[in-house]
């Protein structure tokens, strides 16, 4: 197969990939940064290119609303969006997991109010964690594109039959144009092939009425809920499963998350999404210096893969969780009191801190991770740190 | 980093096209088989205010996610953003950095009034490139034109052929022999010191 190499945003390129999947359906309403997604899939519809049926809902919460309609019914389905209007959507985000509905929705991740902020951090999706979605995480735009196209295989896999949440960083992956390698229509569309419409069920299915959605009480909702938790602890298998199909496929290889010079690293920084990018460069830049520094990558949050994550930290000396969100109140942000947790029954335990930075999309450059590497050093020596710290603010 | 990367901080205002210079650069580098970034920075969307964008080109994948500081090419779109501290035109600017001016001034004065002491200044007039070439004042283009002629990122041949590949989905052909004019004279019309 030859894969075609372009230049577009993140925005065009999840559109792209989603073109390509042929959804039955997608409810819109628009939101900075997530607008311009929705926007240049609806001119591959108004051009003829995919026949999805648009909805132009009046609010997210409508959005999902349908979407969940939508999907009930059988029909590949999706939507999109960012921080508040996720936010907005929150009551039937839960629901489209309760009802193991395989949507996939990009959120363009983006601040929260207040005050009123457009950029990037992670918020938003750090607080649709609980919400029983698979939540995937990407670096730049090759990754964001081949995440829209291998949300499907998982999403509607039979034994998962979960919504997809793809997470793109706001501006700095969505308005940003990367050169990247997209598959053609025709092969795109072969690994991600026809929904299967024989669920055994379907809201429209006049021979074989259901209920969706009815009151679960004290006597059945448990249950229901431990269904939920069940799918998710199986989801992981099946990830890895389209990660390696997708992989022979491209020549693009993932894994729940992505260990960067780890191999005989002291010193490990954890981080979602494009900061690992930079990361990355900081790192080969110490490596000529002698520092033993690497970086895991994390594109699986949720489920999250704790026993294979503490492993992987297991040599590490010092451990430097970044999180680009604020638990308020909290102690420390989500990412790091994963981690942590993941840590506790390691029989030998790496220190462990964490740096929360970038909120509101504050520039993370390479000298705030310089900044963090040396304060990793001197933990390593010996040094005693705040178990929490700032990256990048003034104070 | 394993490939030096040439970056490019673009500062206009709104309406002048920083944006989709940085961007149309990065796409238009691709059919030389370079790896590219192309980024604007949001504020608020105002005709006329300040606005940057960035380009970074590499021989290599680009994994930085950062904004330029240290540009190595600084391109102005709007000769009156050198007066504005807040525009900050020669932040970062280090002995090696390149300036391109769109402005009537030499490159001696523009050197004088942005107090920079290394690298090279390059002027053109490419608002009046662009009125005469095209009909109207906006200088993105041929600005474009002018950096081909000093940087090596892209050669005039490949950005004439991307600008009317790109350029015909959307514009008539009037509009693309224009523009094609317009980069080629200021590809031309640089003046050096």
């Amino acid at each position: 197969m030859k894969q075609i190499y372009v230049g577009l945003t993140g925005n065009e390129a999840v559109a792209t990939a989603f073109k390509q999947a042929r959804p039955h359906v997608a409810p819109a309403f628009p939101i900075t940064p997530q607008t311009e997604m929705m926007h240049k899939f609806a001119d591959f519809v108004a051009d003829g290119a995919v026949d999805t049926e648009m909805i132009l809902v009046e609010s997210e919460h409508s959005a999902m609303s349908a979407a969940i309609g939508s999907a009930a019914t059988g029909a590949r389905t999706f939507t999109a969006t960012s921080s508040a209007g996720f936010a907005l959507m929150w009551e039937v985000v839960y629901i489209a997991a309760s009802l193991r509905l395989p949507i996939c929705m990009p959120v363009v991740n983006r601040a929260l109010s207040g005050n009123i902020n457009i950029h990037n951090d992670h918020s938003d999706a750090m607080g649709g964690r609980d919400a029983g979605w698979i939540q995937l995480w990407c670096e730049n735009t090759q990754e964001a594109y081949d995440h829209a196209l291998m949300c499907w295989r998982i999403a509607e896999h039979k034994d998962v039959r979960l919504p997809v949440m793809i997470n793109y960083d706001g501006f700095i992956i969505s308005h940003t144009s990367e050169s990247l390698h997209i598959l053609p229509d025709e092969d795109a569309w072969k690994f991600i092939g026809p929904k299967d419409l024989k669920t055994g069920y379907s809201l429209l299915d006049m021979d074989h009425p259901i209920t969706v959605g009815p009151l679960d009480l004290t006597d059945y909702y448990f249950e229901h809920k431990v269904s939920q938790i069940e799918a998710l602890k199986r989801a992981p298998k099946y990830i890895a499963e389209v990660y390696k199909e997708f992989g022979q496929l491209t020549g693009r290889h993932y894994s729940f998350f992505e260990e960067y010079r780890t191999d005989d690293a002291d010193l490990v920084i954890v981080a979602l999404g494009s900061t690992a990018g930079t990361a990355k460069d900081v790192i080969d830049a110490q490596r000529e210096k002698g520092v033993k520094v690497g970086l895991l990558k994390i594109h699986m949050f949720r489920p999250f893969p704790a026993v294979e994550l503490a492993k992987a930290l297991s040599k590490a000396k010092v451990v430097g969780v970044m999180d680009k969100s604020a638990s308020f109140g909290g102690w420390g942000g989500p990412l790091f009191n994963e981690i942590r947790s993941a840590l506790y029954d390691l029989p030998a335990r790496p220190k462990i801190h964490n740096w929360i930075y970038g909120l509101g999309g504050r520039d993370t450059d390479t000298k705030q991770i310089v900044a963090l590497i040396e304060q990793l050093q001197a933990i390593a020596k010996g040094r005693e740190a705040e178990t929490v710290n700032l990256l990048g603010v003034r104070l | 980093m394993a490939a030096a990367t040439t970056e490019i901080r673009w500062h206009g205002r709104g309406g002048q096209g920083a944006k989709t210079a940085a961007i149309f650069l990065a796409e238009a580098v691709l059919d030389q088989g370079k790896h590219s970034q192309g980024f604007p920075e949001y504020g608020p969307e105002r005709r006329g205010a300040p606005v940057r964008g960035f380009t970074r080109i590499s021989d290599a994948p680009i994994r930085l996610h950062c904004s330029i500081a240290e540009p190595d090419y600084v391109i102005v779109l709007d000769p009156t953003l050198l007066d504005s501290t807040s525009a900050g035109v020669p932040d970062g600017a280090s002995a090696d950095t390149v300036f391109l001016i769109n402005t009537v001034e030499s490159p001696a004065n523009i050197r004088k009034r942005l107090g920079i002491k290394g690298g090279k200044v390059h002027t053109v007039d490419a608002s009046l490139i662009a009125q005469e070439s095209f009909g109207r004042p906006i200088p993105n283009m041929p600005m474009i034109g002018a950096l081909a002629a000093v940087a090596d990122v892209i050669t005039l041949e490949n950005l004439v052929a991307s600008l009317v590949v790109r350029f015909k989905k959307k514009f008539s052909q009037a509009v693309i022999d224009g523009n094609v004019t317009a980069v080629e004279r200021a590809y031309k019309e640089l003046v050096s010191e």
